[in-house]
């Protein structure tokens, strides 16, 4: 953004009326945010705007009705189902986040580093898209067949002689909630720490070697504080897709777990809106101040 | 009959005479090819086949739909211009209604409606039958007249929905991997099938099944099982909370596939099921049974409501459908697998002798059954599951239901889901 916005100053600074180019360079910038601006507001905080002030409504069985009312909030934070409902989001991310670090920093590591050729790395990299063109809810379905009481996994154990008896917890468990979270969302990860490990200068690497680092030393105090933005936002896409994911829980726990995501969509299914819309509230309040907190460790800006 | 052709006459021209008097297609065949109606409605009566047979018989075209039951719900309740039918369950109407988005139907133009069985009319099967209890069709049936937000007591000419389908659920079990006769409801809970059962994860029905199991164990005696009060609520949860924290469920199903899925792949032994639900699993080649017990079937119904939008031609096309609904075709479609259509008697007629006798008198079939994708669904011998129709629809212990403290007993089911 800031190359273009400079190259435009030059532009219009070299242009011959230069008379009004300091009023004219400020309304190009406005004009030039205006369309992202706009579609933002009409899409983002239009809505999120809504959502607030819903959330204070008021609802019976059969109707929602405009008020200005604490109820939802007051039901939400005394109903110990919404701390349990929290924890357990919590633990799903967190779990999900620390898996998804370690497979998609080998991933990218072996692609930025193990593969010579360009050629190879983008043609392997593609290979990681592959299952991304199918649709995200076949890709975790397909898992069902697989991991149930006589699915695939069980009767390949069996098999093998490793198990007697086939494993209940592999399929509607936390096991396989996480699992399939894993599986949806580990590319977020790989992308951006390979972005990351593509700009490091290989040269830093070659000193590192040559004033002795073993390998992991240069992976620990070279590579990593290096990637650290990419393992960021990586973070941030995991953290928020996890957190706010219904569906994965749904299929994957046979209905018996539930995540903050789980309980609005429960809330709009039976019609209570304001409920729904503040809870909505409070779970990206949480994911900001998770984001917030992310940021304090890294400055994105600066590292990009 | 004159008053109503010349609503129409005002209404749609000439041509739409035809069809809201003598029922024959063929006047305005023309312009009833550009009609389409957009009909949703839960996976049990959402078919394509229904929507082909239409585009045959009648000209126009059906979009259908099908949805689980909270997305039913939420449809009808909030956006009334996305559907011209909604072909929704009686306790749904219960939550639809007040919301104005449906008409009332005028029972003047239902050519069948006299044959329509009483369970949707004044409630009893039979003049000696007594009500179940929830949320019994009749009770939620009728309106003072176009515009009335409440329901009437009584046959007032006015119906919220024209009953199209009913069943008496009870409880699916692989008879081949539990190898012993079940008879009551308290199996769902017996420690035997730990990690191995499951109930249907939609409030309104999960909490009857789980009252019908309460019941039947001993544990709590229900002044009413449609209409719990908070106390009982309460102590409902408190026994499944229990079981469910000591592993007795695989998991909770929502919608038909999950459920078929969950007994066909033997995930679940015993569970809360929809009847064509067995008929899919049976149809794989697995045994199941439709399991009746002693407690009694807890029951529901389902019916076609018209959308509050819907008017002219569209609406006349509508009539025309709910009478051909009526008319029989679709009553013997639906019956061959397994539920019961509204006018019993019409379906007679698109029905061999042999498949009436299994399907609603009960008889042992004379030649193998097949259901209507021409799938073999019992040997000849065999009879059905829980006798004839009367004995079926006659030992109806409950109603899927919306109580009065539906509100307080979501915010359980919650609870009991994040336990």
């Amino acid at each position: 953004m800031t190359d273009l916005a400079s190259s435009d100053r030059s532009t219009t600074s070299t242009a011959p009326r230069a008379r009004t180019s300091g009023l004219s360079t400020r309304m190009i910038g406005w004009l030039q945010a205006a369309p992202l601006a706009i579609v933002l507001a009409c899409f983002l905080v239009l809505p999120i705007g809504m959502i607030a002030i819903v959330s204070f409504w008021g609802a019976t069985e059969f109707s929602i009705y405009p008020a200005f009312q604490f109820d939802n909030y007051r039901f939400l934070f005394s109903s110990p189902v919404t701390y349990s409902v929290f924890l357990n989001t919590f633990k799903y991310a967190a779990i999900t986040w620390a898996c998804s670090l370690l497979i998609g920093f080998a991933v990218a590591y072996f692609l930025a580093f193990h593969i010579r050729s360009l050629h190879w790395q983008i043609g392997l990299f593609l290979l990681c898209t592959i299952p991304f063109w199918t649709s995200n809810i076949i890709r975790m379905i397909s898992w069902i067949p697989f991991l149930g009481r006589n699915g695939i996994a069980n009767s390949a154990l069996i098999s093998w002689g490793v198990i007697d008896e086939p494993l209940d917890w592999l399929l509607f468990s936390d096991f396989s909630v996480i699992l399939a979270f894993v599986h949806l969302y580990t590319l977020f990860m790989v992308v951006p720490i390979f972005n990351s490990m593509m700009r490091i200068d290989r040269s830093l690497l070659e000193a590192a070697r040559d004033n002795g680092a073993s390998g992991w030393q240069t992976l620990w105090n070279v590579i990593i504080p290096l990637c650290k933005p990419g393992i960021m936002i990586g973070t941030i896409f995991v953290v928020t897709l996890v957190m706010g994911d219904f569906i994965t829980v749904r299929f994957m726990s046979g209905s018996q777990k539930a995540n903050v995501g789980r309980l609005i969509s429960n809330d709009i299914s039976l019609l209570q809106y304001p409920s729904a819309s503040a809870t909505a509230i409070i779970l990206l309040c949480t994911v900001l101040i998770v984001i917030a907190i992310l940021l304090r460790f890294v400055d994105i800006r600066k590292e990009l | 009959m004159a008053n109503l052709s010349r609503r129409s006459v005002l209404k749609t021209g000439a041509a739409a005479v035809g069809v809201s008097t003598l029922g024959a297609p063929m006047i305005w065949a023309q312009e009833i090819k550009n009609i389409t109606l957009r009909q949703f409605g839960t996976g049990v009566s959402n078919l394509n086949e229904v929507g082909q047979k239409v585009k045959e018989d009648l000209g126009f075209t059906l979009e259908m739909t099908a949805l689980d039951s909270d997305s039913v719900t939420q449809r009808a309740a909030t956006q009334p211009d996305s559907f011209d039918i909604a072909d929704i369950e009686y306790w749904i109407c219960k939550k639809v209604w007040p919301t104005g988005n449906l008409q009332a139907m005028d029972v003047s133009k239902i050519k069948n409606y006299d044959k329509i069985v009483g369970i949707f009319k004044d409630g009893k099967l039979t003049p000696e039958s007594v009500i179940a209890q929830g949320t019994a069709p009749h009770t939620v049936g009728f309106v003072e007249g176009q515009g009335s937000t409440t329901f009437a007591d009584e046959e007032t000419g006015w119906m919220t929905l024209i009953p199209t389908i009913y069943n008496a659920d009870t409880l699916g079990i692989r008879p081949d991997l539990i190898g012993r006769p079940i008879e009551s409801w308290t199996e769902l809970l017996n420690p035997e099938f730990k990690g191995k059962a499951s109930i249907l994860d939609i409030s309104s029905i999960g909490i009857m099944d789980m009252a019908m199991v309460c019941e039947a164990m001993g544990e709590i005696q229900y002044g009413d099982k449609g209409n719990m009060t908070q106390d009982e609520i309460d102590a409902t949860f408190a026994i499944f909370t229990e079981a469910k924290k000591a592993g007795q469920f695989r998991a909770f199903w929502k919608t038909f596939d999950e459920s078929v899925n969950l007994m066909a792949s033997g995930e679940v032994v015993i569970q809360s099921m929809w009847s064509p639900a067995i008929t899919a699993v049976k149809s794989r080649g697995i045994p199941c049974v439709y399991q009746p017990l002693k407690e009694g079937y807890r029951s529901w119904g389902g019916g076609i409501g018209l959308s509050k939008s819907l008017s002219g031609m569209e609406l006349d096309a509508a009539y025309d459908y709910i009478n051909w609904y009526l008319d029989g075709w679709v009553g013997g479609f639906l019956m061959r697998q397994g539920y019961y259509s509204a006018v019993p008697e019409t379906s007679k007629n698109h029905m061999t002798e042999n498949e009436w006798g299994y399907w609603f008198e009960g008889k042992p079939a004379v030649e193998d059954i097949t259901n209507p994708y021409g799938d073999v669904m019992d040997q000849a011998g065999n009879s059905r599951d829980g006798g004839s129709f009367y004995d079926r629809m006659g030992s109806v212990a409950c109603w899927n239901a919306v109580m009065d403290e539906n509100q307080y007993m979501v915010r359980k089911w919650n609870e009991f889901i994040a336990s």
